[in-house]
């Protein structure tokens, strides 16, 4: 079954990799931000994959890690624009490679906070609290007025990579492809390391992990931790994509989203995300077109989808997992 | 005289009103397999869960290889040698039986911060863990999902976990339980040699395994030691007898 | 700082915890009877609101509209719970979380088709649109007061529910062990479906009280079901009077906070600043209580007790 799932995933980055390539070429730049936003999405979703689908940590807060990543990115361009420092005279600087480091830094900051706590508690208190953590980070962004509040926060020109010409769609689109590549890679790797089996064993059964002598609040934190900042870079490139920090990255509906992503393209598969991505987006697109009440549909598909086809679409095609 | 291996003094835990350990005292020395029988609801498996690190008594010392460990965790105790079996199987399901016995080698062996490099060949890793898998007759079943396993294999897979944990001595909860005699026999027959790696402190029900295995047995009844000392003494005495009633002794 | 605005406060903060103890408590009996995690109760409270501002403003009358807000919500949960609800007992969590969540897209969805983008408008029924004298001089609306005394009425309800009727020992009993209910014969299945339309029920309650303070609009529902997380957080799970306690707790320290940090900050900042950081800080205020109280009680300060 690995084999199946391997193909598939193969498939999806090769057609995430033509399609706005062929789109670039016919001069249609709308579909190359579409495919952007789809593997940024991808990206978000693969961090959260970290935590749920490796540690089946339920956070319905990850929007927090999200937003901060997109307000790191704001924030440092809106400093830079302005040549004011943002404090202790640290300037703000709209180099990308700088911008990734930082959101990284407090997406993994913000998550190793929210963890310590949150990982105290287990089950329905889990999602409670990183449900309510997050909404705390969402008002917080609104009622802080220095940067946007309600309103967001604009960047007025995309931030900067060396020797790529980052205001193009197709450029921009294979910075993030690659940054894509590169996180997905990470996940491969990690669900296959020491640490991988130590998170996995923790999902499983817990205390048979802590009777072999690994404790699993450690675990769970370095994965939350991981996951956080590697959906904070994903909101870094979601701002630069939109040249706007929206406070509804950090809303409950961008972390039930980022969930289903997570589901729809099944949970723990490599490229669960990538699927669930391009299913939602295109069904965004699509669907949206149709008509404005697209989410009521979403909102059946999931259903089904809950109730009816557990691994997700990657399970549906794929068949069951092996761990061996 | 050698410090025990295994030291606990004055062990007490309450739930509430009810004393589930009164002032346990119990050891386990280098080289014996010491039995804990008593009838049900007499507290072994609290007992079993405080020296393991499961729950923490209300009073009392448990001292360990030299060190006392009564406020440490359960990871702690494992990685110091503390090897535990299950009176329920308690595995990680999803994966094989090796990936269950590597993920013990993994914790005594280098850190489980490593994110990089793969598990799955790693020589390290399944080296050692398929030589735990083949002392207990699973080496054959090594690539099984342990979901998949029988109940007599899965008994034997925690076996195989705590010997790759490198165990300093072994708390077995039950491990006949459920075995048909055949299963029995064998597990008797390899505990029987494991003591000399390790001692064993044996909570079990099945009387033929402990009057064959046991060095020295201690009876708990209602939370209290009522009685410890060699098979033998246990058979002749008078209270264990009354204690069980109607059991086998 | 004066009597009267700080008692108005705290009159306003039991208000808002009497609204979060509805909801709270149906969340809680959901979760400690069939152990469910309900993310649409949010869209219940809703539609409690929605139909009570239709039915208010079709008839003319806002009791016909509370009426109907109870029989619209606990219709709304019996067919969520038979339909929907049903098929998640006993799995995992994180499929509870989906499938409820997405019952919020469509009722959120299915809720503006019907009623349109545009919010609804319910108006205080004339009854209560009074106002009483306090204590230092000012006046406080009639209404707030008669929330807050519902809320008493409903506490006092579900104890007597909870301790003294049949339903109420199934319940308790439901809570303790499930199997053993079903194998003593209890028809659990009514059971479910009945607690969860009396949770259902209370949600819309508060909803359609609510709607005559507040719009009533598509969405209103989720800040205020994750504020009630935060209450059973600090409560406890599946107790009642946890909620009870936690809710006032919430409401009140949120809304002093709201009132006195903006003060404090006033006392070495310029009004202006001390507006806007005492105003941010206020809005986190809860979630560090909540993050506090866990560090002390990781399960909540009543977890386990009825």
């Amino acid at each position: 079954m690995r084999g199946r799932e391997a193909i598939i995933g193969i498939l999806l980055m090769v057609l995430l990799l033509a399609a706005p390539v062929v789109a670039s070429q016919a001069g249609e730049p709308f579909y190359v931000t579409l495919a952007t936003r789809i593997a940024i999405l991808a990206l978000a979703a693969t961090g959260l994959n970290i935590a749920l689908g490796l540690g089946g940590l339920v956070s319905f807060g990850h929007a927090a890690f999200f937003g901060v990543g997109g307000y790191a990115a704001g924030i440092l361009a809106a400093h830079a624009m302005s040549m004011e420092p943002i404090a202790f005279g640290i300037p703000g600087t709209k180099q990308m490679l700088v911008i990734w480091l930082t959101a990284i830094a407090a997406g993994g900051l913000l998550a190793l906070a929210i963890g310590a706590i949150s990982l105290r508690t287990a089950g329905v208190y889990f999602i409670m609290i990183t449900l309510a953590f997050a909404q705390m980070v969402y008002y917080f962004a609104i009622s802080w007025p220095a940067y946007g509040g309600e309103d967001g926060l604009p960047i007025l020109l995309r931030n900067q990579f060396p020797g790529v010409n980052t205001l193009r769609p197709l450029p921009f689109f294979l910075i993030c492809y690659a940054l894509l590549v590169a996180c997905l890679a990470f996940f491969a790797l990690l669900r296959g390391s020491r640490f991988g089996a130590a998170l996995q064993a923790s999902r499983q059964n817990e205390t048979r992990l802590a009777a072999v002598g690994i404790p699993p609040f450690r675990i769970r934190l370095v994965a939350f931790v991981i996951s956080g900042a590697m959906t904070a870079l994903a909101g870094a490139l979601f701002a630069d994509l939109n040249r706007f920090v929206s406070p509804s990255m950090l809303s409950w509906q961008m972390s039930g989203e980022l969930i289903v992503l997570v589901i729809l393209g099944g949970v723990g598969r490599l490229a669960g995300p990538v699927a669930g991505a391009i299913v939602y987006v295109l069904l965004e697109y699509f669907l949206g077109g149709m008509t404005e009440r697209w989410q009521f549909f979403l909102g059946l598909v999931l259903l089904g989808v809950v109730l009816f086809a557990r691994g997700g679409l990657v399970g549906l095609v794929a068949g069951r997992a092996r761990h061996g | 005289m050698a410090e025990p291996v295994l030291a606990v003094a004055g062990l007490v835990k309450s739930f509430g009103a009810l004393k589930a350990t009164d002032h346990v005292d119990l050891d386990l020395k280098a080289g014996e397999i010491h039995a804990l029988i008593g009838p049900n609801g007499a507290g072994k498996s609290t007992l079993i869960n405080q020296i393991a690190g499961v729950l923490r008594p209300d009073a009392g010392s448990i001292r360990f290889a030299g060190e006392e460990i009564t406020h440490l965790g359960v990871a702690e105790r494992a990685r110091r040698g503390l090897g535990r079996t299950f009176q329920v199987s308690s595995l990680t399901p999803e994966f094989s039986a090796l990936r269950n016995v590597m993920l013990a080698v993994q914790a005594v062996s280098g850190s489980s911060f490593r994110f990089i490099r793969p598990v799955t060949g790693d020589r390290r890793l399944t080296g050692p863990a398929l030589a735990a898998l083949e002392r207990v007759g699973l080496a054959d079943r090594a690539r099984v999902p342990a979901a998949e396993l029988s109940h007599g294999e899965r008994r034997q897979l925690e076996i195989a976990i705590a010997l790759a944990l490198g165990s300093k001595a072994f708390l077995l909860d039950e491990p006949m339980a459920g075995m048909g005699p055949e299963g029995s026999k064998r597990l008797t027959g390899f505990l029987d040699g494991l003591r000399t790696e390790a001692p064993i402190l044996l909570v079990e029900h099945d009387m033929n395994a402990v009057f064959a295995l046991a060095d020295r047995i201690t009876v708990l009844v209602y939370g209290k030691v009522i009685a410890s000392g060699t098979v033998e003494e246990i058979r002749a005495d008078a209270t264990v007898r009354k204690a069980y009633l109607g059991e086998e002794a | 700082m004066q009597l009267a605005l700080f008692i108005e406060q705290v009159l306003n903060g039991l208000q808002l915890g009497v609204m979060l103890f509805l909801m709270a408590a149906g969340l809680t009996l959901i979760f400690g009877v069939m152990g469910l995690i309900n993310l649409a109760h949010g869209s219940l409270y809703m539609v409690g609101a929605f139909a009570c501002a239709a039915v208010a403003a079709w008839t003319g009358s806002f009791w016909l509209g509370l009426v109907a807000s109870l029989a619209a919500a606990a219709a709304a949960g019996a067919v969520v719970e038979l339909a929907v609800v049903r098929r998640l007992y006993g799995r995992d969590h994180l499929d509870q979380v989906l499938a409820t969540f997405a019952l919020i897209l469509v009722f959120s969805e299915g809720t503006r088709w019907l009623f349109g983008s545009f919010p609804l408008y319910l108006d205080i029924p004339p009854q209560l649109a009074g106002a009483v004298a306090l204590p230092g001089g000012s006046q406080y609306p009639l209404y707030r007061l008669a929330i807050i005394g519902v809320g008493v009425l409903v506490a006092v309800g579900l104890y007597l529910l909870i301790s003294r009727t049949r339903l109420g020992m199934r319940i308790r009993a439901g809570e303790s062990d499930r199997e053993m209910i079903a194998a003593l014969g209890v028809d659990v299945a009514t059971l479910y479906t009945l607690v969860f339309a009396l949770g259902a029920a209370l949600a819309g309650l508060a909803g359609a009280m609510v709607g005559a303070l507040q719009s009533v609009q598509v969405g209103m529902g989720e800040p205020v079901l994750i504020l009630a997380f935060v209450v059973i957080v600090i409560g406890g799970i599946g107790s009642i009077k946890g909620a009870l306690i936690g809710a006032v707790l919430v409401g009140v320290v949120d809304t002093l906070g709201r009132f006195l940090l903006p003060q404090l900050f006033g006392l070495f900042l310029a009004p202006s600043q001390a507006g806007l950081v005492g105003g941010a800080l206020a809005s986190m205020l809860i979630y560090v209580v909540m993050a506090l109280i866990l560090a002390v009680r990781p399960r909540g300060l009543f977890a386990g007790e009825g």
